[in-house]
């Protein structure tokens, strides 16, 4: 069966591709090591030693925006992993059993759902305390709710579906028609879901590392590097520039994958 | 071999509780046919999903007794009845266009009863059983149908592979709910041979719902008349169609479509 891919699907992949490719390279190579001072090349702009320049410490950008791609990366995929993975159960459970569990922790999901995700990550991170991996339980915890939603509406509009029916007339327990027989078919919605959640990841940690209680120093990252970058904007701009087009290449390619997604589903 | 006795089934989740079903009683016996006939709302369907055991809201009150060869459906444990589902009692459906999982292939969901009631097989004996029940409900090249996802195989095959799948583990009662409803006219009738065949080599019952008076008399021995939720009549086919005692039954008969030829006899549609 042949199908057309959708334009976004193609440019996104191709865009994800490349992003990923160039943070892979960046945990195992780097031109220099990201976090060695050089006080002799501080702030100089673009060159061929140093592609995107130094910044205040003399540390080479371009290394660092690579190391700093996969950190950002790293707090990204945790954090939709525990997000996604917790979701997906309580949606699950949520939307196929319905009843009072459903209402009291739909209420829940409710009240954590009115405060911004990033709100409730600080109120965690400032519970748990900072650095790489309290971020991602953070973020993690703070995205639970919009899965459980998503996929909690999935599943109550595929549970009164006549396969499901069938399903059960043939004894199939509860938990198998849950996850194998009702799962595959939320994949398309899921799948989206994912990769949005994946982009709003990326953004929340930039937005917390900026903030200062994400990743702490000299570790890079890319909320991070924008965070430092913001006092020399005029004296040394590519230090804030270069960290910044990396991120927008980042969030678009995830963005057009995910609306690909979207359109392979929809068809 | 499956007793209803004085089955009751109300609806609570109104202001006002509804009956849909009311002191109904029916006996079968193994390898019969039994029609089960009315207008929609008439609560066939209703009774039939309660012998599935499918009727497991809280918000519905069931009174009375389904006894499947001694066992009640509606008072034994949820796990007594799983076992029983899909390997001793099976249902199709109306639509075959939605009762098939649109993710998994064919032989996959063909199989799923096994995997449930038979774990003791493996995956090479499980395609062997699944293989010869699709030849067995006449699917030309099962191997190419197998392999297929539902929506490239046609309704009227999704319902022989609904079939395949309700008679893998060979049940002894198999619950037909208007079945050809969804399908046109030929393939109505080599849906219903198809299931007499069924009938008379596994010596399967088979309790089939439907609206269409002319195939239930073409196809069952004994049949049951339902209107507003109550028996209205019931016995042997013939004795039914000849001599309907009730003007309900009549009103149906009367509703058949009836082959007039140009000067000559009068027929009803006999097949």
């Amino acid at each position: 069966m042949k199908k057309k891919h959708s334009k976004n699907l193609m440019i996104g992949a191709w865009l994800t591709g490349i992003m990923l490719a160039l943070i892979l390279v960046g945990f195992f190579w780097t031109p220099y090591d990201p976090e060695t001072m050089d006080s002799t090349a501080k702030l100089s702009g673009v060159s061929l030693s140093h592609l995107m320049g130094c910044d205040n410490f003399g540390r080479d950008i371009f290394s660092r925006v690579l190391k700093g791609g996969g950190t950002t990366l790293l707090v990204a995929l945790g954090t939709v992993g525990i997000g996604a993975a917790c979701g997906v159960v309580l949606g699950a459970f949520t939307g196929y059993f319905g009843g009072v569990l459903d209402e009291l922790l739909m209420r829940a999901n409710d009240v954590l759902f009115a405060f911004p995700s990033i709100l409730l990550a600080l109120v965690f991170v400032t519970l748990i305390g900072s650095g790489t991996w309290n971020v991602i339980i953070a973020l993690g915890i703070a995205f639970i709710p919009s899965f459980a939603r998503i996929v909690r509406g999935e599943f109550i509009r595929c549970k009164n579906m006549d396969y499901v029916k069938s399903a059960r007339l043939a004894g199939v327990g509860h938990l198998r028609i849950m996850f194998v027989h009702i799962l595959p078919n939320t994949l398309p919605v899921l799948l989206s879901a994912i990769l949005i959640g994946f982009n709003n990841a990326v953004l929340a940690e930039a937005g917390m590392s900026y903030l200062g209680i994400g990743v702490q120093p000299p570790q890079a990252s890319l909320g991070r590097m924008l965070s430092e970058a913001q006092t020399y904007l005029f004296s040394a701009p590519g230090f804030a520039l270069f960290p910044g087009i990396f991120l927008i290449l980042l969030v678009l390619g995830f963005s057009l994958l995910g609306e690909g997604v979207k359109d392979m589903g929809r068809r | 071999m499956l007793d209803i006795i004085d089955l009751n089934i109300e609806f609570h989740d109104h202001l006002m509780p509804e009956t849909v079903v009311r002191h109904f009683n029916l006996h079968m016996d193994p390898g019969e046919i039994v029609g089960l006939v009315g207008e929609s709302g008439s609560g066939k369907s209703m009774t039939a999903l309660a012998v599935a055991g499918l009727l497991s809201r809280h918000d519905m009150k069931k009174t009375g007794k389904i006894l499947f060869e001694g066992t009640d459906l509606l008072s034994c444990d949820r796990a007594l009845l799983r076992r029983l589902q899909g390997n001793r009692i099976s249902m199709i459906f109306q639509e075959p266009m939605t009762s098939l999982n649109p993710v998994y292939r064919i032989g996959w969901q063909v199989e799923e009863p096994l995997r449930i009631h038979h774990p003791e097989l493996d995956a090479k004996e499980r395609r062997a059983r699944a293989m010869r029940l699709l030849e067995e409900v006449e699917l030309s090249d099962p191997e190419r149908i197998y392999r297929s996802y539902p929506h490239q195989i046609s309704g009227g095959q999704r319902q022989r592979v609904m079939i395949a799948a309700a008679m893998i583990c060979e049940p002894e009662l198999l619950i037909a709910d208007e079945p050809t409803t969804a399908l046109d006219v030929t393939v109505q009738a080599q849906i219903v041979k198809l299931l007499q065949r069924i009938n008379k080599e596994k010596h399967t019952a088979i309790l089939f719902i439907s609206h269409d008076l002319s195939l239930v008399r073409r196809f069952c021995s004994r049949v049951v008349v339902m209107q507003g939720g109550n028996i209205v009549e019931s016995g042997p086919m013939e004795d039914v169609f000849e001599h309907p005692a009730q003007p309900y039954t009549r009103r149906l008969i009367a509703a058949i479509p009836v082959v007039r030829k140009k000067g000559g006899p009068t027929w009803r549609r006999k097949f």
